[in-house]
C-alpha cells in the first residue's frame, strides 16, 4: 500500500439552493494524517464524500494523485470509506465482510479469505472471524470496518466520524491505534470530526471548516498558536477573542493572559476586569473574568494560571484585575467581527 | 438498622403483591382474544379433527374412530403408481398453481418493495404508491375476478385488441377459463401480500450498507443479490407463507377463473361438502393442513422469522 495526495479545485456541492460546501480548495500531500474539523452542517462529511465519490461535486475537481476522479465510481478512485456506523453487512461473519471487497473484484476465494485474515490480523480481531456483527462491542466493530476498508488496498482512507459511536476512554485508545496504523501502513487518511481535541491528536494537517468554507487549514500547531478568524480561534478553543477599541480584534491564548491586582482601563495589551468564577483544576486554576469597558465587544475572557503561581498570589471572586498580554502574543484576526455563527467557548483548557 | 430492614421487607412484601396483581391483570387482559381464538380456531379445529374419524353409510353420520375417510382420500394411490390417482394428481395441480402464483407474486412484489424502497425519496409519495396498491382490495374478492371476464373473455377487450393490432387472426381461448388466468387472478389478488412484508424488510435496511457495498466495488445487481436479498430473506418467508397458504386453500379463484374446469383440493373438499361428505372433507383438510405446515416448517427452517416479528 503506498499513499495518495488529494486535491480539491474550487469545489461545490450545492442541494437545490442550499449550498453545503462553497468552492474550496484544498492539497492534502500523500501520506498526510488529515482531520476535517468543524461544527455539524459546516460541510466537512459532504465533503468527504465527494472525494469518496458518494457524491458528485456540483462544481470544480476533484484530485487524487494525478488523477482528476469527479465522474469515477468510489471504487475505481483508490480509496476507501469507513462509515460512521459501520456498515457492517449484518448477515455476513466477519471474515466475510471483510473479503466482501475481493470477492466482489473476482477475487479467488483462497486468495481473499487469506487477504481478509492478514487484515482482522492487522487489527488484533483473527480470534473472532466467524462472529456475527452483532455479537461485536462497538469498538470490535470499529476495528473490523477499518479491517474491511484497507482489504481493497486503498491509497487513501475516508473516515466519517470514526470514534464517535465510541466511549470516552476507548476513544483515546482507538484513537492512538488508528494513529499507529496510517503510519504503519503509509497511507493517506481524511479524517472527519467535530472534536478538536481529536485533530490535534491525530493530524498532520488540520483543517477547520465552517458554513461550507475552509476557515483555516494548517498544522495544528499553525491553527492552535496562530488562528486565522475569530471563528477558528473560539472553535479550537483555549484562546480569548478580544474586539479591542478602534475595530480591531485579537485572539491571545488564555495560558498567556497574566493577573495583576487593581483593575486599569484598556489598553492594546491590557484590560480591566472582574474576577466572576474560580476553578481549581489540578496543575492550574481557570478564571472567568468580565470586562469591566462595557463598550469593548467582548462579555468574557478566561485566563489559566499555573497551580503554584496562583497559591502565590490568589485572586476570589469578585476582585477586580487587570489582564495583560505581551505584544507577541496577541494575533491580530482576520475577520473584523466575531462571527454571529459561532458556537459558545465549551472548554478553553489549552 | 432495624428500621431498615423492615422497611426492606417491607417493599418486598409491596412489591410482591404488585407482581402477583400484574399477573392476573395480564390474564385478564388476554382473557377477550383467547376466548376468540378458542371459539372460532381451537374448536373447529378439533372438531374437524374428529370428524374425519368418524364412521359413514350413505348418509348416516357416526361418531367413531377409524380411518375409513383417509382410505377413502387415497384409494388406490398406492397401488395405481407410477400412475397418479385422483387424490395426487389434484394435489399436484394445486401445488403447481400455488408455485406458479408463489413465482410471480415474489418477481412482481420484489420489483415493487425495491421500486418503493430505494427508488422513492419522498416519504409522502412513498405513502401515496403504497395506498394505489391496496386499491384492489376496496372491492371484493369475487368483483374483482368478475372484472377479468370481459377483458380476456373470447370477444373480451384483449381479443378483440390483439385482433385489431393484427397480431392474431382469431380470438385466444386460452386466456379466461384456463391455468393462466387462474394464475393471473391469484397474481393479481395476492401480490400485495408478497410486497408488504418484502417492503418492510427493505425499509429496515441501512443505506450506508448499500454505499458500504458500492465503496467495496459491488456493481448493483451485485448489491442487490449479496445485500439486499439476504437482507430480505424475513420478507420473503413470510410474504411465501402468506401466498402460498393462500393459494393451497382456495377453491373460489380457482373455480370462477378456470370455468368450474380444473382441480384443486379446496375445489375437492367444496364438492365433497356439498354432497355432505363429511369425513372425507374433514380428512382431506387435515391431510391439506398438515401439507401446508409442512411447507411453513421448511419455508421456516431457512430463515428465523422469529427475528423479524
Amino acid at each position: 500500500m503506498h499513499g495518495a495526495s488529494v486535491e480539491l479545485v474550487q469545489v461545490s456541492k450545492r442541494y437545490g439552493s442550499a449550498v453545503a460546501v462553497d468552492a474550496i480548495n484544498l492539497k492534502v500531500p500523500e501520506g498526510a494524517y488529515c482531520c476535517l474539523l468543524g461544527p455539524s452542517g459546516c460541510g466537512k462529511t459532504t465533503t468527504l464524500r465527494m472525494i469518496a465519490g458518494h457524491e458528485t461535486a456540483s462544481d470544480g475537481d476533484v484530485l487524487i494523485g494525478p488523477r482528476e476522479v469527479g465522474h469515477l465510481p468510489p471504487a475505481a478512485r483508490g480509496t476507501a470509506m469507513m462509515f460512521q456506523s459501520y456498515a457492517l453487512f449484518p448477515h455476513l461473519n466477519l471474515l466475510d465482510n471483510v473479503a466482501f471487497g475481493p470477492r466482489m473484484r473476482g477475487v479467488d476465494k483462497a486468495t481473499r479469505q487469506r487477504k481478509a485474515r492478514e487484515m482482522l490480523t492487522l487489527v488484533r480481531m483473527e480470534a473472532l472471524a466467524h462472529r456475527l456483527p452483532a455479537q461485536l462491542s462497538g469498538g470490535q466493530q470499529q476495528r473490523v470496518a477499518l479491517a474491511r476498508a484497507l482489504v481493497t488496498e486503498p491509497s487513501v482512507l475516508l473516515l466519517d466520524e470514526p470514534l464517535s459511536a465510541l466511549d470516552p476512554f476507548l476513544r483515546i485508545q482507538v484513537r492512538a491505534e488508528l494513529k499507529r496504523l496510517q503510519s504503519e501502513l503509509g497511507i493517506t487518511f481524511i479524517h472527519v470530526t467535530h472534536s478538536q481535541e481529536e485533530a490535534m491528536a491525530l493530524s498532520d494537517l488540520v483543517v477547520v471548516m465552517n458554513n461550507g468554507r475552509i476557515e483555516q487549514a494548517g498544522t495544528p500547531r499553525e491553527v492552535f498558536s496562530r488562528p486565522d478568524t475569530a471563528f477558528v480561534a473560539r472553535f479550537i478553543g483555549g484562546h480569548n477573542v478580544i474586539a479591542l477599541p478602534g475595530g480591531s480584534t485579537i485572539a491571545v491564548r488564555v495560558d498567556r493572559m497574566r493577573l495583576l491586582p487593581e483593575a486599569s482601563p484598556t489598553t492594546p495589551l491590557s484590560l480591566g476586569a472582574r474576577v466572576e468564577t474560580v476553578e481549581y483544576q489540578g496543575s492550574f486554576v481557570q478564571l472567568r473574568l468580565r470586562p469591566l469597558d462595557h463598550a469593548l465587544g467582548t462579555t468574557e475572557l478566561f485566563a489559566v494560571v499555573p497551580d503554584d503561581a496562583f497559591a502565590a498570589r490568589p485572586f476570589a471572586v469578585g476582585d477586580a484585575v487587570t489582564a495583560r498580554w505581551e505584544a507577541g502574543d496577541a494575533h491580530s484576526l482576520r475577520d473584523a467581527q466575531p462571527s454571529a455563527l459561532v458556537p459558545a467557548l465549551e472548554e478553553s483548557t489549552p | 438498622m432495624m428500621d431498615g430492614m423492615v422497611r426492606v421487607s417491607d417493599t418486598t412484601a409491596k412489591d410482591a403483591r404488585t407482581m402477583r396483581r400484574g399477573r392476573g391483570t395480564a390474564y385478564w387482559q388476554a382473557a377477550p382474544f383467547a376466548f376468540l381464538f378458542l371459539v372460532f380456531f381451537i374448536v373447529p379445529l378439533v372438531l374437524t379433527v374428529a370428524v374425519s374419524f368418524w364412521r359413514f353409510d350413505d348418509y348416516v353420520l357416526t361418531p367413531d374412530l377409524n380411518l375409513d375417510a383417509y382410505r377413502e382420500v387415497f384409494e388406490g394411490c398406492i397401488d395405481k403408481l407410477p400412475q397418479l390417482c385422483v387424490t395426487f394428481a389434484t394435489y399436484l395441480s394445486t401445488l403447481r398453481f400455488a408455485l406458479m402464483s408463489w413465482a410471480a407474486t415474489l418477481v412482481l412484489g420484489f420489483g415493487i418493495a425495491y421500486f418503493l424502497a430505494f427508488h422513492v425519496r419522498s416519504v409522502p409519495v412513498q405513502m401515496a404508491l403504497f395506498l394505489l396498491c391496496t386499491v384492489p382490495f376496496w372491492t371484493s374478492n369475487i368483483i374483482r375476478m368478475v372484472a377479468w371476464v370481459p377483458l380476456l373473455g373470447r370477444n373480451g377487450l384483449v381479443n378483440q385488441g390483439l385482433q385489431a393490432v393484427g397480431l392474431t387472426t382469431g380470438p385466444l381461448d386460452w386466456l379466461l377459463y384456463s391455468q393462466f388466468s387462474v394464475v393471473l387472478a391469484f397474481v393479481h389478488l395476492y401480490t400485495l401480500f408478497m410486497m408488504v412484508p418484502i417492503f418492510n424488510s427493505m425499509a429496515r435496511i441501512d443505506r450506508s450498507l448499500i454505499e458500504a457495498a458500492r465503496d467495496a466495488g459491488a456493481s448493483g445487481w451485485q448489491t442487490l443479490w449479496n445485500v439486499v436479498i439476504p437482507l430480505c430473506k424475513p420478507g420473503i418467508v413470510i410474504g411465501s407463507i402468506f401466498v402460498l397458504t393462500i393459494v393451497m386453500g382456495d377453491f373460489v379463484t380457482v373455480g370462477i377463473m378456470g370455468g368450474q374446469q380444473i382441480a384443486s383440493i379446496g375445489k375437492v373438499i367444496q364438492v365433497q361438502m356439498s354432497y355432505l361428505q363429511f369425513p372425507i372433507a374433514a380428512a382431506n383438510a387435515v391431510v391439506l393442513l398438515g401439507i401446508v405446515l409442512l411447507m411453513i416448517w421448511a419455508l421456516t427452517r431457512l430463515v428465523d422469522i422469529r427475528r423479524e416479528l
